[in-house]
């Protein structure tokens, strides 16, 4: 059976060496204003490209709008 | 007109005035959101309200922002204060007149039990909740995010991930034609100003 991961309550198949960006660009976000968290830990915009998610975990992308 | 604390809290369940009242609440910006979560923390009897904003009022301020013709050019600080004060001298009141950034922010809000996010730009909204959930992770922050534009109440939802708690509808952007106004801003500020309530009435009751 694939492994998985859930993104904002989605489940994604998991993959080898998968990254924050690889995610967003499964999940199709293209949105630029976000907040990331894996497993109730925050990612940073410069750790985007390099954390990499294990199997079963749990992302969650908050996007952030103007407006105030 | 001085009033006494007895008259001020009459209407109020005597049981969670000493919660409101021991409550330290930080906002962060003074527009749209931080006047109108400032006006209904102060009306509810929140013991001190820290909040920060290096700007000034505009007359386009005025369609959502709790700020008076009168105070068009005053720094936003200063004149929250005085329309704070006009409505209740229980609240101790700590304006910082001031650009807010990574560096700054955990020594203005130290003391806060709730933070509430009320910035206009996401940037500054992701770098608030991005330096608050490394420094405070333990303390829970409230943001506004999704509020422009008209109707659509049913779309305005809040959502928890651990502490971070977010009120809005999550899409409509600020762009040409779909300006927040002070409906929907004022729904947003007081989902806010009720969760910031919800989470220090669960905690000490």
């Amino acid at each position: 059976m694939k492994k998985k991961i859930t993104v904002n309550k989605q489940e994604i198949d998991w993959e080898e060496n998968m990254t924050i960006t690889r995610i967003l660009e499964v999940m199709n976000y293209t949105f630029k204003m976000l907040v990331v968290k894996v497993d109730g830990k925050l990612i940073k915009k410069q750790d985007y490209d390099r954390f990499v998610v294990s199997a079963h975990a749990d992302v969650k992308v908050i996007h952030l709008i103007s407006g105030g | 007109m001085k009033m006494n604390k007895e008259s001020f809290f009459s209407a109020h369940d005597p049981e969670i005035i000493p919660i409101l009242q021991n409550a330290v609440v930080g906002i962060a910006g003074c527009g749209g959101l931080g006047s109108n979560v400032a006006f209904s923390l102060t009306r509810v009897g929140i013991g001190k309200i820290i909040f920060a904003d290096f700007d000034k009022i505009e007359p386009s301020n005025l369609n959502r922002q709790q700020f008076f013709t009168e105070q068009i050019g005053k720094s936003k600080v200063i004149a929250l204060l005085e329309n704070l004060r006009k409505i209740s001298s229980f609240t101790k009141y700590q304006p910082h007149e001031v650009k807010l950034h990574e560096k700054n922010i955990p020594l203005i809000y130290k003391d806060v039990d709730i933070m509430v996010e009320a910035f206009d730009k996401a940037e500054m909204k992701k770098m608030l909740i991005e330096t608050w959930l490394t420094t405070f992770s333990n303390k829970p922050i409230i943001a506004g995010s999704g509020l422009a534009g008209f109707g659509e109440t049913s779309k305005i939802h809040q959502k928890k991930i651990d502490n971070l708690y977010i009120c809005g509808d999550e899409e409509s952007d600020v762009k040409e034609g779909i300006s927040p106004m002070a409906p929907r801003v004022g729904i947003v500020a007081n989902m806010q100003a009720n969760l910031v309530l919800e989470l220090l009435i669960k905690k000490f009751k």
